[in-house]
């Protein structure tokens, strides 16, 4: 294969895992306002709204990277992708479009209190909506069944697998949101979300082990991508291990060193997958050599995604160093 | 369930992925174009704000912001639909052009991402960034705004003038993406958008601000409103016609049936007349009710009365496009213009002490830049059918093979519904309030 192909593989594979590590706990956060329960209701769902309302647009973006790499270089896998999975694009397309609307309209200056609810409860469950229907899209992609010309609720994204998989994909970005809040808020609050990230922690373990499972019978190429690969089970044991610390981090309350390998963790779980299909776009038979552009479009485009990487970077780091500090704020 | 019915309807998958394509892009319109212009006032109104210290400037660009914080998430998460989109109904259509057009909306990813992430820093970081570095961030989500809509149109420029690459067996090849993005309508569909952009949202802006000084002619808010957003009104209003001069000969030169359906001309004729109005009627080849004017589409399409234009006749009828609805939507997107433009001239010489007259008939005006919006993006794109690329790729061998597609066709509608429904809900309690507050 070329290595403008693999180069361009490996810049959709880091762009979602990006795209996890940051929108996907934009996600999570809609787990958190729907499950806000307590005396500090309320503030729980402030905490969300505050964290995400600045950066959550930018977030999104990596997505929409994704899919005009993906288009560019790769058009013969769009094609295939839009042909493929139409039923399971249109119902993530509709989460995240009422995510995105539900989140603004919230916090509306002006709005009802009572409308102001009902848009909360939209955009969390349009949230976790748009999280678990990820993970049946990326179920569906990998399962290699081959897939009806027409709209249907059953087939390869509603298998067992790939509910598993979206329920992972669920559990991952909720445990990023809470990790991610619990070093952001204070006091009782950080107890609140310390609290909710040790729980969705345990759970992503347990997902991880029943998604694993039921892939043999339902991506079987993935699973012995997963099991057989000279890498395969160091993978896995690093991203155990960073669970673990994650998991530690917490109990210790050394949250920073927490956040770290939450996000390493779930950065992990994403490389691993884009491992274990490579180098199939669309299992069984897309693959980034079939798939490829000419030579002279991907070219073109590595040089394009080279030059807006020097503006991207800088004015994300600008982003998060003004709404996101390295260090948490001391408790008063 | 009512929808068992529709089994019989006349409709059929591509219909069905026609019109929900068609009510994708009308709705993100939009949201796009308002994106792309209210970022600019806000900033010009920063920019004031800097220069005198003045609050009221402050205020100004405060409210701006307020409404570009809803407008640009709808046009954000309506626009990933659209992106979806072009796989999800026009698979065939991307696997022949995505190699060659997608580098725009590559570049388009990365402006906007520059967008968000300066908005979110203008909308949160007052008070966190420095003065200078908030204002930097204003300019920069303005800036990069025009440039989403700049690369986006770029590719829609290449369906209506596809070029950079080679047609060998009905597949590209010698692929050249940079002489693509810059293909022969490009300069001017790029011009007349951004154009309508700054156009439609300061209309409107000018429509609003103009309704409250017409209740009290000495606020200090909306004179400052009225003053910013009649500049960038007059501005795009006056240079608007120029531009549509050359967009209407750029497609005269490449897209000759496209120009013959927009202006209702069945006849191939020389010194052919302009028609204002008027219906055309393909069944009997003529356009009625029109009122000609001798010479004026030669003199207009290319700058010679006694040139020969092109009529539909010359095409196979399987290659025109409809031209009742082209031309109807030509005509309403030239009136609305016109309107504007000579608008624009009264709001340049009487707006130090507006009369009343004009400042209803500015309120009139308020939709219309939107109206010309959606009637020009129906003249471009319903002029280029049957082609999606023009002249290569017919729409009906663009369409997927997917079938059922009336589903999703509802189900984005009404989704568009409710949450059109639910914007124009939310700025009239504004401007409602806004009413109040003075």
């Amino acid at each position: 294969m070329r290595t403008e192909a693999l180069a361009l593989g490996a810049v959709m594979l880091a762009a979602l895992v990006l795209y996890a590590l940051f929108g996907g706990a934009d996600f999570g956060g809609g787990t958190w306002h729907l499950l806000a329960r307590g005396p500090r209701k309320e503030a729980q769902r402030e905490a969300i709204a505050e964290a995400i309302a600045p950066i959550w647009e930018a977030n999104h973006v990596w997505l929409i990277l994704v899919v005009v790499v993906l288009f560019t270089g790769f058009p013969a896998a769009f094609a295939a992708l839009g042909t493929r999975f139409h039923a399971p694009l249109t119902a993530l397309l509709v989460a995240i479009v009422l995510r995105g609307a539900a989140f603004v309209f919230r916090s509306a200056p002006g709005i009802a209190r009572h409308h102001a609810r009902r848009w909360g409860t939209t955009f969390a469950l349009a949230s976790v909506s748009a999280a678990l229907l990820l993970g049946m899209n990326v179920a569906a992609i990998v399962s290699g069944r081959p897939a009806p010309l027409r709209l249907t609720l059953t087939g390869a994204w509603t298998s067992p697998f790939a509910v598993a998989t979206g329920l992972f994909t669920l559990a991952l970005f909720s445990f990023l949101a809470a990790v991610y809040l619990s070093v952001e808020a204070e006091g009782a609050l950080r107890e609140d979300f310390r609290r909710r990230a040790l729980l969705s922690g345990v759970l992503c373990g347990v997902l991880a082990l029943a998604t694993f499972l039921l892939s043999g019978d339902d991506a079987p190429l993935v699973r012995a991508g997963l099991a057989q690969r000279p890498w395969s089970w160091a993978l896995h044991g690093a991203t155990a291990a960073a669970a673990l610390i994650a998991l530690f981090g917490l109990a210790a309350r050394r949250f920073p060193l927490a956040r770290l390998a939450a996000a390493a963790q779930v950065g992990l779980v994403v490389l691993g997958w884009g491992a274990s299909q490579q180098p199939y776009l669309i299992v069984p038979d897309i693959t980034l050599a079939s798939a490829s552009a000419p030579l002279a479009t991907q070219r073109v485009l590595l040089i394009a995604l080279a030059a807006g990487a020097l503006v991207l970077f800088p004015s994300l780091r600008l982003l998060y160093k003004v709404f996101k500090p390295a260090r948490p704020k001391r408790p008063s | 369930m009512a929808l068992a019915g529709l089994e019989e309807w006349p409709m059929s998958d591509l219909d069905f992925a026609r019109a929900q394509m068609a009510v994708s892009l009308g709705f993100h319109i939009v949201f796009a174009a308002i994106g792309v212009s209210l970022p600019a006032l806000m900033t010009i109104a920063e920019w004031r704000h800097l220069r005198t210290g003045d609050e009221v400037y402050l205020d100004l660009a405060r409210r701006w912001a307020k409404g570009t914080s809803i407008l640009f998430a709808v046009g954000a998460v309506s626009g990933t639909v659209l992106s979806f989109e072009l796989g999800l109904l026009w698979p065939r259509f991307m696997e022949f052009s995505g190699a060659i057009i997608g580098m725009p909306f590559s570049l388009e990813g990365f402006a906007f991402f520059t967008e968000a992430i300066f908005l979110g820093i203008y909308l949160y970081g007052r008070n966190r960034v420095s003065p200078r570095l908030h204002f930097a961030s204003a300019v920069a989500v303005s800036v990069s705004g025009a440039a989403s809509a700049f690369f986006v149109v770029l590719a829609n420029a290449w369906m209506n003038t596809p070029a950079g690459f080679q047609l060998r067996g009905g597949v590209p090849v010698d692929v050249r993406p940079l002489r693509a993005m810059f293909s022969p309508n490009a300069a001017s569909e790029v011009i007349h958008v951004l154009l309508s952009s700054y156009l439609a949202t300061a209309a409107a802006m000018l429509a609003i601000h103009a309704f409250f000084l017409l209740r009290n002619r000495e606020s200090r808010f909306h004179r400052a409103a009225f003053s910013i957003a009649g500049w960038v009104f007059a501005v795009s209003a006056l240079l608007q016609p120029i531009s549509g001069d050359f967009s209407a000969r750029k497609v005269a030169q490449n897209q000759p049936a496209k120009l013959a359906a927009m202006e209702g001309q069945f006849r191939t004729e020389t010194g052919a007349p302009l028609r204002i109005g008027g219906f055309p009627d393909p069944a009997t080849r003529t356009t009625h009710f029109a009122l000609e004017i001798p010479h004026g589409l030669s003199l207009l399409a290319f700058h010679d009365p006694g040139a020969r234009v092109l009529g539909l006749e010359n095409f196979p009828e399987r290659d025109w496009p409809d031209t009742r609805v082209v031309h109807v939507a030509f005509q309403i997107m030239v009136g609305c213009g016109s309107v504007l433009a000579l608008f624009a001239v009264a709001w340049l010489v009487k707006r130090r002490e507006p009369p009343r007259w004009l400042l209803k008939l500015l309120v009139a005006c308020g939709p219309l830049g939107f109206l010309a919006i959606e009637a020009g993006w129906t003249v471009t794109e319903a002029g280029r059918q049957p082609w999606t690329i023009y002249g290569i790729v017919r729409t009906s061998e663009a369409v997927t093979q997917v079938s059922g597609l009336r589903t999703p066709f509802f189900l984005f509608t009404a989704l568009y519904v409710l949450l059109g429904s639910v914007v124009a809900a939310l700025l009239t309690q504004q401007f409602v309030r806004s009413a109040h507050a003075d």
